[in-house]
């Protein structure tokens, strides 16, 4: 049987224990497909001058540019130079969310996510980024402290 | 850099050297170029400002109000069949999320408000009902109503006619569409009326959206810790604008674009308070605004006097026609121009509907109008109605909230500084685009528009220029010449758009995005 293991990245340690973690059920399940996803933090109800409003596209080309070349490349570069079946996107949006509608999408068995250690207080009283995807996930995720 | 500290320190220090014994002096310069600037200026403004024939009616409010009119006819009251999914469309319902992190409609209404939202509804509406009475509130809704439908064609042809980019900035405005639409219906003029229309939009930048805002915020501050120059004013709101608009600091521009919504709020909300506490007024307060829009309760001019103040005071408030909006819905995200249309129709509302209302009910409610107790009709006070302490203007709505809430005049200077300076920061972004329109894009020639926008923040806290204010009110309401004429001939093209997305919609063709 094949499968999809779907790996939040965030640029830090906790991403790279969910993608060491990933990477080590790949290679024990044999044949699985590994998706490395990165989410930029990113409201739709947020306030912007009209300037930023107009330069928002080139913007918003410049932060994918920045997180695939930096994190998702390398990292599915990694993983393909292990042999493992790897592919990476980038997107905007809400974390929790957007993860979890890629899940959907791209009909992924398992979230894989790395907790980051240094929560704050908001995270505290509103429910952290992890919380809101264990709730709401629709497939198994698993959290690595 | 080194140059525009030097701008600064001269400009500082101009002000420092006025001592008492120049001030004399000073003043009479002041004096003369009031009244040169006056005499060059002065037929233009008379022009825009010259009443109708035979009444008192100003006919550049006439014409805002008669093209909203023909607007909202001829695309079948828009703005009351497509509220709902105005509203839809704002909430992200219609978008792809595989767009996520272009600008959303929400982002692109906000921008606009904010721009919208400020002095106007504060203190213009305390001057409309101080002059023509609660029953101003009724033409004022009405023309604010009527205005939705101006801003849907204007917005709609924005994002149509927009300027995209290789880098992926966009540029948008009336003078893109004028010049592009008219090329594409084949109508001569088009470059002609896009270079005025620039031309009046540069002159509204620096005196409506900013001189105008410098000047009354100026008034606010010195009114609450006392009298003092205003070029210290002037200086530090250059200081602030200059390092957002010039500097990029960002942070700081973020930072007022997340107060301002929020004393929108709360300005609202504390007129709500104020309404309930007052519940068994309401009934009675808008028995004032439907009796005095017909009647006009004594006011001077009866209910022409009431019509002329609240449909002039809806034209300037949310600037339907004007064309400013269009510049700043234009950055949005969408296939489909006319989305951003359905969006912008909600602007008025929110201005004018809602906010300037409030404002309104809270002074009629609060009892500072005076009323003849035999009569029933309003007390005047010249041409004025008069009212409890003498207050107009902005002091009549900052006295109507403290007698409800007595701390509330504090926040109220707090959130007019900050409206205003939100008003300066996307005025200067009209300005820039309708400047770059002219003489093309490039970084030092935004320098210069930018700089220019600077010095005329300081200018303006400065001095009370009379004159140069009435230009700049002019030079804005000359923007909706322009634009207007533009809109009737390209409003066919709007209307193939409506009755195409219409049909779609209809069929099911396009879909909401959420389940």
């Amino acid at each position: 049987m094949s499968m999809k293991l779907l790996v939040g990245l965030d640029g830090h340690g906790s991403g790279e224990r969910a993608l060491a973690h990933a990477k080590m059920l790949a290679e024990a399940v044999g044949s699985c497909e590994l998706l490395v996803v990165y989410v930029i933090e990113w409201s739709p109800y947020s306030f912007q001058t009209a300037e930023e409003n107009a330069e928002r596209h080139k913007r918003r080309e410049e932060e994918i540019g920045t997180a695939t070349d930096r994190v998702v490349a390398p990292a599915v570069a990694a993983l393909k130079d292990a042999g493992i079946n790897a592919s990476g996107i980038v997107r905007h949006g809400d974390v929790a969310d957007t993860l979890n509608r890629i899940a959907a999408d791209e009909k992924a068995d398992q979230i894989i996510v790395g907790r980051s250690s240094d929560g704050s207080v908001a995270d505290r009283i509103f429910g952290s980024t992890i919380v809101n995807l264990v709730m709401s996930a629709k497939v198994p995720v698993t959290v690595l402290s | 850099m080194k140059f525009l500290h030097r701008v600064f320190l001269t400009l500082g220090l101009m002000g420092i050297t006025i001592s008492p014994a120049l001030a004399e002096e000073a003043m009479s310069i002041d004096a003369k170029v009031n009244a040169m600037f006056a005499t060059a200026t002065g037929p233009f403004v008379s022009l825009i400002f010259a009443p109708l024939p035979g009444t008192s009616f100003p006919w550049i409010v006439m014409w805002l109000v008669v093209a909203a009119t023909v607007f909202t006819l001829y695309f079948g009251f828009v703005q009351f069949r497509f509220f709902r999914h105005a509203i839809s469309l704002v909430k992200g319902d219609y978008s792809d999320p595989n767009d996520a992190g272009e600008v959303s409609h929400f982002q692109a209404l906000a921008t606009a408000l904010s721009g919208t939202v400020g002095l106007g509804n504060i203190a213009g509406v305390a001057v409309a009902v101080g002059i023509g009475g609660p029953g101003a509130t009724f033409w004022m809704i009405l023309a604010g109503l009527l205005g939705m439908a101006s801003k849907f064609t204007e917005c709609t042809l924005g994002v149509k006619y927009r300027n995209e980019y290789a880098d992926g900035t966009v540029s948008g405005g009336p003078m893109y569409y004028i010049s592009k639409g008219f090329k594409e219906k084949g109508l001569p003029g088009g470059k002609v009326l896009a270079v005025l229309f620039s031309i009046f939009c540069i002159l509204g930048a620096l005196g409506g959206g900013n001189m105008f805002q410098a000047n009354q915020a100026h008034a606010q501050i010195s009114g609450i810790v006392g009298d003092y120059p205003g070029w210290i004013t002037g200086l530090a709101f250059a200081a602030i604008v200059f390092a957002v608009i010039v500097g990029g600091m960002k942070s700081i521009a973020r930072v007022t674009e997340k107060v301002v919504p929020f004393m929108g709020i709360m300005y609202v909300g504390a007129a709500l308070i104020i309404l309930l506490v007052n519940y068994d007024k309401i009934g009675w307060a808008f028995g004032q605004i439907f009796e005095g829009a017909f009647t006009g309760l004594g006011v001077a001019g009866g209910f022409v006097g009431a019509l002329i103040q609240g449909f002039k005071r809806a034209a300037f408030s949310n600037e339907a026609g004007v064309g400013s909006a269009a510049i700043a819905h234009s950055a949005v995200k969408t296939k489909e121009p006319i989305t951003e249309g359905f969006v912008s129709l909600l602007e008025p509302l929110i201005d004018t509907v809602i906010i300037c209302t409030m404002t309104a009910l809270v002074i009629t409610i609060s009892g500072q109008l005076m009323i003849d107790p035999v009569s029933g009709n309003y007390m005047l006070d010249g041409s004025h109605i008069a009212t409890v302490g003498g207050n107009t203007g902005v002091a009549l709505t900052s006295a109507a909230f403290g007698s409800g809430i007595s701390w509330f005049p504090y926040v109220l200077a707090v959130a007019v500084v900050l409206f205003a300076f939100s008003t300066m920061i996307s005025w200067s972004y009209y300005g820039l685009k309708s400047w770059t329109y002219l003489f093309g894009e490039g970084k030092t020639k935004e320098l210069i528009f930018k700089i220019i926008f600077c010095v005329f923040v300081v200018i303006g806290a400065a001095a009370s220029l009379g004159p140069v204010i009435d230009f700049s009110d002019a030079a804005i309401f000359a923007m909706a010449v322009v634009n207007i004429i533009g809109l009737y001939f390209l409003m066919g093209l709007v209307k193939q758009e409506l009755v195409s997305y219409s049909a779609r919609l209809k069929s099911g063709e396009i879909k909401k995005f959420t389940e």
